[in-house]
């Protein structure tokens, strides 16, 4: 335990170092921990509960937009925001996982996917426009550091990133260590035997849908803040795409993963580019193909299985 | 009433092409149990290809064959040296694998043959045949086509025994090791139809949506929905629910949501017959073993 | 005239093995019969022989090694294995679950085997164009061993061929293996729980205990030995 304890706060302490980087690489760790965090959320329903979502760039652009309509249209303070974000991503949330967890594999998978590519055409639908600013988004603007702290902005919102990381990765730890994550993990493994043993697998399913939801809602709202907008086109699909991919890479079933795999969906797409001009995706897509190949587990997995002996037989 | 049986033949046409890649995702799943991402983007692929060949003066049904020739060469090679390896892998994995297939299938398709959308040529007379007023030839054609393709894929399953082998393997790979065939070649196999197949969908329906990296997209989502619709594992499900699927989408957009929400409702309509049925409509219920 | 020859063969799935230093032989045209009790390794014997699983070891099959080669291509050679759970082709049909036990042929001489292994189980004519996972468990089991006769094999492999099923369709069963055997000359290693009925089939017996062999003899040793015929043999 007091292992795990000095590791944790290296790792803030190192966090903590970025913010004496340039302002670009500011924003580019802000980002990491913007998506670490929506990547937990993520794993929490798909590594932990056993459900694919490929629809939940649509969570994290819910979270994006309630923070960003909040901030924009109504005197709501930021900081009061994202956590309403946070909620209303958590019931939307637990509303999609009520039918959903009707659904086996490949139907959630399809119809998430149909959630993350329906996303940005409700957010430019006609109805919406006066809400959502329709094609053109919403623009927000940079949140000052209170109380006169010598912090810049950038300094700043990176330290509320970073704060509310640290706040929610300690509580997925604990709920995945205690009953709930046990009942989650359980009905992942053998949902029958876990119901015949007294959980009631559907509640239990839709609450991980929207904890899960919760999560990155939460990280969408940072996100906003981040990046100080929002439009439609900048969560389509191809979000929802990059969160799996980063839970995968990074190790499912691992809070530690969720870093890794912010990490690689942050860093490896520039990386790729800077390879080729040309077909940059392609780089990605071989870099990926790759990743699977030599750490099928993800990165968390790969570093569980170099620490731990394998057992030697009789 | 002209208008609506319109709208329903054209959406036969569409349906046609969603038929024949649901049908491929269902050869491929019934072999691997995978559904196969990248689909798309190999029909992609062989689009372009057939269409450098149109373009530098190949005719055009020369073209198809060679084009139909090299998909399927294309699907061997492609399980051979990409997908063969990651079978070791836990199944979230190998996803990520057929996405990192489909992003570099799609992006050496715009490296190599350019980002500009083009035009694809029909084979089909530009006239309405028998001078009706309902399709286009082309709409008919590509039904046509499409028949022909599911008639020559009905005969081989049934009633070669290379079919047979296939059909064995997607229904007990190990028992047909303990007969003898080379189970390893039938997946092989099963992706090269299931490329070859996909390159007639995409010759299909490029001349209809304009050939550009992106083409396979839309069509795709449909495909896949209609053969989770019909059931994953029924080719005759996932022929009639790519035939149902263009139906709706073409009427969902003409009367009832317009073409900016059709995408929408349809999934929406697909989603929610999967939530009461989840097997699809042809597909069998899954008895679990406890 | 020795037609499979198994010596020093280990195997196991990963953790550990589960056979250890095996050696088993059957004789052209014999029947050699496997005892042992739930987990001694049986199983796992049939499944090295096949390349199945993981092994280490030698086998000979008509003086030919096959420790190296794929399953497939060891079935090709003229090893016809019933595994465990019959490992029907359930959603084909009866003629085609057939057709599939006489792959290796192609189309040579399909029908003379066709009417062969109705010969032997007129059953199976009758359901030739049913559903094979519809059939009950016993013509399953012909289902079984009638697509191994398909193949005209040299040796079959029999993994618990009683296995659920009722002491009367047993006999018939075990009636017609050793018409097969007699009649193709057909080498055949056999693996029971049911110690009883396989013993009169059997010219050799080997006793497994936890991936041991125990003893190797003719099936009068067994009988003689006191205390080994009541806990196999029951009395």
């Amino acid at each position: 335990m007091r292992t795990r304890a000095v590791g944790v706060a290296a790792v803030v302490a190192v966090s903590a170092l970025g913010l004496f980087g340039s302002s670009y690489h500011l924003f580019q760790l802000t980002l990491v921990v913007i998506y670490a965090i929506a990547l937990l959320g993520l794993n929490l329903l798909t590594g932990y509960g056993g459900q694919i979502s490929l629809g939940h760039g649509a969570f994290y652009g819910i979270g994006a937009y309630t923070l960003a309509v909040l901030v924009h249209r109504t005197s709501v303070p930021y900081w009061l925001a994202i956590p309403a974000a946070g909620a209303l991503c958590g019931v939307v949330g637990f509303l999609f996982g009520l039918p959903a967890v009707r659904l086996g594999g490949l139907h959630l998978a399809l119809a998430t996917f149909a959630l993350g590519v329906v996303f940005p055409q409700v957010l430019k639908s006609r109805g919406l426009e006066a809400l959502t600013g329709g094609v053109q988004g919403i623009a927000l603007e940079k949140i000052e550091a209170p109380l006169h702290l010598p912090l810049s902005p950038d300094q700043w919102i990176y330290c509320v990133c970073l704060a509310t990381a640290v706040a929610l990765f300690a509580v997925a730890h604990n709920l995945m260590r205690g009953h709930t994550g046990r009942a989650i993990v359980a009905i992942r493994d053998n949902a029958v035997a876990a119901s015949s043993m007294g959980v009631d697998t559907a509640m239990y399913k839709s609450l991980t849908f929207g904890l899960s939801a919760f999560y990155t809602g939460v990280a969408g709202a940072l996100g906003a803040l981040a990046v100080q907008f929002v439009g439609p086109d900048s969560f389509a699909v191809f979000v929802s795409i990059s969160f799996l991919v980063g839970v995968v890479v990074g190790g499912l079933a691992s809070i530690s993963g969720a870093i890794y795999g912010a990490l690689f969906i942050q860093f490896v797409p520039d990386l790729a580019d800077s390879v080729s001009k040309a077909a940059p995706s392609a780089v990605y897509g071989v870099v990926l193909v790759l990743s699977i190949y030599l750490m099928p587990r993800g990165v968390a997995g790969s570093l569980r299985s170099i620490v731990t002996q394998p057992k030697e037989g009789p | 009433m002209e208008a609506f049986l319109h709208q329903v033949f054209g959406g036969l046409a569409n349906g046609a092409v969603y038929a024949s890649l649901a049908l491929a995702l269902v050869m491929i799943y019934r072999v691997t149990h995978f559904v196969n991402f990248a689909q798309g983007e190999l029909a992609l692929v062989s689009t372009y290809v057939a269409s450098s060949l149109i373009n530098a003066g190949v005719p055009y049904w020369v073209a198809f064959v060679a084009t139909v020739a090299l998909s399927f060469g294309m699907g061997v090679l492609v399980e051979r040296v990409v997908i063969r390896p990651a079978m070791r892998a836990p199944p979230l994995s190998i996803v990520i694998v057929f996405i990192g297939l489909m992003v570099v299938l799609n992006s050496m398709a715009g490296w190599i043959f350019g980002y500009d959308t083009r035009s694809f040529p029909s084979p089909f007379p530009s006239e309405p045949l028998f001078g009706n007023h309902y399709l286009a030839s082309h709409e008919l054609g590509v039904i046509g086509v499409t028949l022909v393709m599911l008639a020559l894929l009905y005969v081989f399953f049934r009633f070669t025994s290379l079919g047979l082998a296939l059909r064995a393997v997607a229904d007990n790979p190990e028992s047909s090791r303990l007969v003898g065939i080379r189970v390893e070649r039938m997946l092989a196999l099963g992706w090269g139809l299931s490329a070859a197949v996909g390159a007639v969908a995409g010759m299909m329906i490029a001349p209809i949506v304009f050939l550009d990296p992106s083409m396979m997209g839309a069509v795709m989502l449909y495909a896949f929905a209609a053969a989770l619709f019909g059931g994953i594992d029924s080719p005759g499900g996932a022929v009639l629910g790519g035939f149902t699927v263009g139906v709706l989408e073409n009427l969902m957009g003409t009367y009832v949501v317009g073409t900016e929400l059709k995408l929408t409702t349809a999934l929406a309509l697909i989603v929610g017959v999967l939530v009461f049925r989840p097997a699809g409509l042809f597909g069998q219920p899954a008895a679990a073993r406890v | 005239m020795s037609l499979l020859s198994v010596q020093r063969l280990s195997a196991g799935y990963g953790h550990g093995d589960v056979l250890h230093e095996v050696a088993i032989e059957v004789a052209k045209g014999g029947v050699s019969v496997v005892l042992g009790a739930n987990g001694a390794g049986k199983t796992t014997l049939l499944r090295a022989i096949c390349g199945m699983v993981a092994r280490r070891g030698s086998v000979l099959f008509d003086k030919r090694p096959v420790d190296r080669l794929p399953t497939e291509e060891i079935a090709r050679l003229g090893v016809a294995h019933v595994p465990e759970g019959r490992g029907t082709f359930a959603n084909l049909t009866t003629e085609e679950n057939l057709r599939l036990g006489a792959y290796r042929h192609g189309r040579n001489q399909l029908e003379e085997s066709y009417a062969r292994v109705y010969q032997y189980f007129p059953r199976l004519a009758e359901r030739r164009r049913q559903q094979a996972g519809t059939l009950s468990g016993g013509e399953q089991q012909m289902l079984a061993i009638a697509r191994a006769v398909m193949s005209r094999p040299a040796l079959i492999l029999l993994d618990e061929p009683s296995f659920g099923l009722a002491p009367l369709i047993v006999e018939e069963l075990y009636r017609i293996v050793r018409d097969i055997n007699a009649r193709e000359r057909v080498g055949v290693l056999l693996v029971e729980q049911n110690a009883a009925i396989a013993l009169d089939l059997a010219d050799r017996v080997y006793l497994f205990e936890v991936g041991r062999v125990v003893l190797d003899g003719p099936p009068t040793q067994l009988r003689g030995d006191e205390s080994l015929r009541r806990t196999y043999l029951g009395y």
